[in-house]
């Protein structure tokens, strides 16, 4: 049993010691999933770092104990503390692509950890490697733990990456987002992996996640975490179900439903008296479209990409990344677009905004049918009226511009506003109109936080007067909270100027809050379209019926 | 993976027609190449029907053509300076060049990836610190400064080791070697260490680079989370990974072994390529000039190459067809 | 204040780290004193009528037989070797300071619109890079040398030789910039702001220099430092090699050539105090540029 009490760990700096954790709490016992959950900034890994001995320099544990089973984990010497690693304590971290050696085998990779760990024979250690690739769901193990990790799919790298924290028989598993760069199919399958290996293997999981989705349905206990502090613990159907600390509620109230459409979440608005200086920039906005809600039709849209390489002789296969797509967004409506990775979400949004030139099909913003990618020219008018905001707010500004050159940048490029003092104003009013200080208007774009950004990039779209406007992931690289604050923003400037958005995610629970209509895609290919609230009810397509089934989701008796 | 070499190959193969190309314009362009054959007495009307002869009013392809051609088949033409054949002039200057420039590299290597390690392993330590400040001086330090000082302490003060020339040499097949005998070993050091320390410097920062990014790397920290013992840790899991962009470079500092080798051999009289090249220039001999640089071109690409298949032999995934 | 310290993280770092300040200073001494030569060395060592043979050889102030008037001693024509040195100083920067202009202007517009356009323009600039680099710095600066000595008659090469040697340096420094520019334009490509400027319908020219270039210049910046360090070891070497600068405009790598024919004999100061020069301002620029990079990446620090 891991016992942690009165945990704090410090960062020296320049400026004096930085306190990343203070007076955490926490208990796990045997084939207990504890889930750790918390928003950036809320010292989750630095807990588990601290557990295995392995925070990042300078870190430091400044007090409190760690003690798994009558081990106190701070007083061992470094050779001791080292055989705890793998031996007693084990960890799962978040990316397969990047925790395996790439020059390895599988097979060395598992012999060297269990021989270290037990004094057995190579052979010996062999027989336990593949018994355990086959007990965690690589079939063929025989033949499989010869191939090097590039060999193996993420799902199954991931599954290989359990294999070797376990194969030393762990008390205790520290899992770091373990399934956080999985999708939802492969996430499920992780996630009832480490299930089951709790319960028939009694180890205990330290299951660190920003997923609340994931903790729910998994974790038995769970410890909410800000700021370095703990906010409550207890079991998860008690913490989650009638959160007791503010903090918790308001977490709860961020997180998007998937089996039901909320008007608005519930987070804290924006004060009036910088709404009241967003009228300028509305009655802008309004001159340029009141009358034009402008649709889009994408008809049998296909993309085709060089494939790689691999002959002098023979040409390769193109990669299909688009496959006769036909879609048709309706004017002033939202249009949802859901799918996994690399099923084209993206390259959908880039062969409309012209990066990426389609090898057949038509598109047509309202009667205009746009030309094809290198083909557009750069004056072309779907150039202002099509705009995007990107998933990226650390990348989609400039970083070495002025948030006012930026956010004036559409106005003079497209003609709008002649004069530089004018610019400023409106540029100003736009950025109360999305919620921000207009003082921000003089300052860099490294001064404000990720949702600071995105409202920043909403108003830089919106500068240009757009009909269309594509969201390609808006909210994926935030905080829950921060998420519902700009899925608010969207929603209210969409109903206030009429605009016809393209919303592509991931997350299916965001796009049922957002959409009016629903695609999803899957390989380059529309499985399935339809009014948002009967796709979610009664999906027609298979893969969107397992999509809905495999998103964690929260019991319904949760609900507030 | 057979297409990546092909593809490697062809590239070199552009790389020597475009230094060919180079040599050719050189020898063509720079100076006439009759008055530069002929004498003062030859007639007008010889130096035409020379230059008749030798096909210099031929269509420029086809010129290039016949010139490519002709390296091809080993026929480097004739020195404007000694009306020797190039090609026996640089062919009895390899051996020295070649020779000093692998003992350079050996020793690079040898000092600068064990010392790069230990840096990156150690970043805070005292000696890690002081092996930083030595080699951001040997970096500053010229080539020639540092040839200056070894031939000053060790040949003028000390009086150990001979300041120039390469000592006894042995024949072997026809291959003038230092490597035989101590005294072509005694001859030999210097001028290798000389060489050698710039290029350390160089292998030490990369590898310090590399490794400290690899130990940050996912799959280290991972390492270390199962108690993968430390030698392991560091040798087996963190340098093999670093190896693969090293030795990308080392093969492309190939080519400055070579270049500094024309310095080091000025300092020390060493009779290899440079010092036949820095002679051509001083009397513009283009022929030589020309030839040396297609020899120069050639050994870097070949060098390159194995470098690739070292590459492809390291990193299975340039090996082993992705699954997925 | 730690917002403040943040903001100047560059400068906090300077003021803490002891190396850097020393270099900055050895730095922009010799800097300074190379800039004002003509106003504050003793005498012109290009004007004959400014020195006598009479005071040949005379060692420095601190040794026997020295005269006062000339600290670092006199060389065997009789030139006070601080002159020599700040004049020396002065031709091999103007010279290295040229060519990285020269190199930094082409190597950064190939590189950034190698990035940029990618495909096939891409290609034939690496390509071409490729080929420069199997013919190295020196080499590439010999070969130009010679050629120029075929091509240019010879009366108008000892006016042209400062021009060709700059040059010469600036061909083989090219690539480095080329690269780099290269490399750290295709990972902006993939950053959203230059997506949204593309998508925009900006002009290719305004998105490479108004958005990428200002964030690609950390990068460069360390490159530009580590290669003017190049600059003046290149021209060191090729004047020592003796088919830089003829004697008679004298930089310092001429200095220390003409200073090894004293090697054997007792006048060290004449090889040795140009060396400590040359070596004390190509080490305070390397230290900088570590520093910088220390500054630009710090991962590695």
């Amino acid at each position: 049993m891991l016992t942690i009490k009165d945990l704090s760990v410090k960062f020296p700096t320049r400026f004096g010691d930085f306190t990343a954790i203070e007076d955490v709490d926490m208990t796990i016992k045997p084939g207990e999933i504890h889930g750790l959950v918390g928003e950036s900034g809320a010292g989750k890994s630095t807990v588990g770092a601290a557990v295995i001995g392995l925070l990042q320099s300078p870190g430091y544990v400044a007090n409190g104990t760690l003690t798994l089973g009558d081990t106190d984990l701070r007083n061992l010497s470094p050779a001791e503390a080292h055989k705890v690693r793998g031996g007693r304590i084990s960890m799962i971290f978040q990316d397969p692509q990047t925790s395996l050696n790439p020059l390895m085998t599988i097979e060395r990779q598992l012999i060297e950890t269990i021989q270290t760990h037990s004094t057995v024979s190579e052979s010996e250690a062999r027989n336990r490697a593949v018994d355990l690739l086959e007990e965690i769901g690589i079939k063929n193990a025989t033949e499989r733990i010869k191939a090097y990790p590039h060999q193996f799919s993420g799902g199954m790298r991931q599954r290989v990456v359990i294999a070797l924290a376990i194969s030393t028989d762990p008390e205790l598993v520290i899992a770091d987002e373990p399934t956080t760069a999985l999708d939802v199919a492969v996430q499920s399958q992780v996630l009832d992996l480490i299930q089951r290996l709790a319960k028939e293997r009694q180890i205990a999981f330290m299951l660190i996640t920003h997923d609340i989705g994931v903790i729910a349905q998994v974790a038995d206990r769970v410890t909410v975490m800000r700021k370095g502090r703990v906010m409550e613990t207890g079991v998860t159907a008690q913490v989650l179900g009638k959160p007791q600390h503010h903090y918790t509620q308001q977490l709860m109230d961020s997180v998007p439903p998937l089996d039901r459409k909320i008007d608005r979440f519930r987070v804290p608005e924006a004060d009036n008296t910088i709404a009241s200086n967003g009228a300028m920039a509305e009655n802008w906005l309004l001159e340029g479209s009141q009358h034009a809600r402008t649709g889009l039709s994408l008809t049998g849209l296909s993309v085709k990409f060089a494939g790689p390489r691999t002959s002098i002789f023979r040409k390769p296969p193109p990669y299909v990344a688009l496959d006769d797509v036909t879609l048709n967004i309706k004017p002033g409506s939202i249009m949802g677009l859901v799918g996994e990775s690399g099923s084209g979400k993206s390259t959908l949004a880039k062969a409309i905004t012209g990066l990426v030139t389609p090898s057949s099909g038509t598109m047509e913003l309202g009667d205009d049918v746009l030309p094809y990618g290198k083909s557009r020219s750069r004056q072309h008018p779907s150039r202002q009226l099509t705009q995007m905001v990107f998933q990226d707010p650390y990348s989609s500004l400039n970083s070495r511009h002025r948030i006012g050159d930026i956010l004036t940048e559409p106005l003079w490029f497209y003609g709008f506003v002649k004069d530089e003092q004018e610019r400023e104003k409106l540029a100003a009013s736009m950025l109360s109109l999305v919620g921000m200080q207009p003082d921000a208007i003089s300052k860099y774009p490294h001064q404000f936080s990720g949702g600071q950004r995105q409202r920043i990039a909403v108003a830089r779209a919106l500068l240009a007067r757009p009909r269309f406007l594509i969201c390609d992931e808006p909210t994926s690289a935030l905080d829950v909270s921060i998420q519902a604050e700009i899925l608010n923003l969207l929603k209210d400037l969409q109903a206030k100027f009429g605009l016809t958005i393209l919303f592509i995610s991931h997350n299916l629970a965001v796009v049922r809050q957002m959409a009016d209509d629903t695609a999803v895609l899957r390989s380059g290919k529309i499985e399935e379209v339809g009014e948002t609230n009967a796709l979610y009810t009664a999906p027609q397509a298979d893969y969107t019926k397992s999509l809905l089934d495999l998103t964690p989701v929260m019991p319904t008796t949760w609900q507030t | 993976m057979v297409y990546f070499i092909l593809k490697r190959m062809v590239q070199s193969v552009f790389v020597m027609l475009a230094v060919a190309f180079l040599a050719f314009s050189l020898f063509r362009f720079v100076g006439d190449p009759i008055t530069q054959m002929t004498g003062v007495e030859t007639s007008v009307k010889d130096q035409e029907r020379l230059r008749e002869e030798l096909g210099l009013n031929d269509p420029f392809i086809y010129q290039f053509t016949r010139f490519t051609g002709d390296l091809l088949k080993g026929d480097f033409g004739f020195s404007y300076r000694t009306r020797q054949p190039v090609a026996k002039m640089i062919a009895s200057r390899i051996p020295a060049t070649l020779e000093l420039g692998v003992v350079a590299l050996i020793i690079s290597l040898l000092v600068g990836i064990p010392a790069g390690v230990y840096t990156a392993l150690k970043p805070r330590g005292v000696l890690t610190q002081t092996i930083l400040m030595t080699t951001l001086v040997g970096v500053s330090i010229p080539t020639f400064v540092i040839g200056i000082m070894l031939i000053f302490i060790f040949g003028v003060q000390l009086g150990w080791l001979p300041t120039f020339g390469r000592g006894g040499t042995v024949q072997i097949g026809g291959w003038e070697s230092s490597l035989f005998s101590v005294d072509g070993w005694r001859a030999l050091l210097l001028p290798a260490i000389t060489l050698g320390v710039y290029q350390l410097t160089l292998t030490m920062r990369l590898v310090r680079a590399e490794m400290t990014e690899v130990m940050r790397s996912d799959y280290i920290r991972f390492a270390m989370a199962r108690g993968v013992p430390t030698a392991s840790l560091h040798y087996r899991h963190a340098l093999a990974n670093t190896m693969v962009p090293v030795i990308t470079i080392i093969g492309l500092q190939f080519g400055g072994v070579i270049a500094f080798s024309i310095v080091t051999e000025s300092v020390f009289q060493w009779p290899g390529m440079g010092l036949l090249f820095l002679e051509s220039i001083r009397f513009v001999d283009i022929p030589v000039m020309g030839v040396y640089l297609v020899v120069i071109a050639f050994f870097f690409v070949l060098v390159n190459l194995v470098v690739d298949l070292l590459y492809v032999a390291i990193d299975p995934r340039l090996r082993i067809k992705d699954v997925s | 204040m730690i917002a403040f310290v943040k903001k100047y993280e560059g400068l906090w770092l300077f003021v803490h780290s002891p190396a850097a300040i020393i270099a900055a200073i050895v730095a922009a001494l010799i800097f300074v004193g190379a800039v004002f030569a003509p106003w504050i060395a003793l005498v012109n060592p290009y004007d004959l009528a400014s020195f006598s043979l009479f005071d040949g050889l005379l060692p420095p102030a601190w040794e026997d037989g020295a005269n006062p008037k000339f600290i670092l001693g006199t060389d065997d024509q009789g030139r006070d070797m601080i002159s020599s040195i700040l004049y020396g100083a002065r031709l091999s920067l103007v010279i290295g300071l040229s060519a990285l202009s020269i190199a930094a202007v082409l190597g950064v517009g190939l590189g950034l619109a190698a990035g940029y356009y990618g495909g096939r323009f891409d290609a034939i600039v690496m390509r071409i890079a490729d080929v420069q680099l199997a013919l190295p710095a020196i080499l590439t600066a010999l070969l130009i040398d010679g050629i120029a000595r075929g091509i240019l008659p010879a009366s108008i090469q000892q006016d042209l030789r400062v021009a060709v040697l700059t040059l010469a340096i600036a061909l083989s420094l090219w690539v480095n910039f080329a690269r780099t520019a290269r490399a750290s334009t295709f990972l902006q490509m993939n950053k959203e702001y230059v997506q949204a400027a593309i998508m925009m319908g900006q002009r290719p020219t305004r998105v490479m220099f108004v958005h990428i270039l200002p964030n690609i210049l950390g990068p460069l910046l360390v490159i530009m430092t580590v290669d003017l360090a190049s600059a003046i070891l290149l021209e060191a070497t090729l004047s020592f090699l003796g088919i830089g600068l003829p004697a008679d405009s004298p930089s310092l790598g001429t200095l220390i050539r003409i200073g090894m024919q004293f090697l054997l004999s007792g006048e060290w100061w004449i090889l040795w105090i140009p060396t400590l020069f040359l070596v004390a301002l190509v080490v305070s620029i390397n230290i900088l540029g570590d520093f910088l990079r220390d500054v630009f990446n710090p991962r590695l620090r």
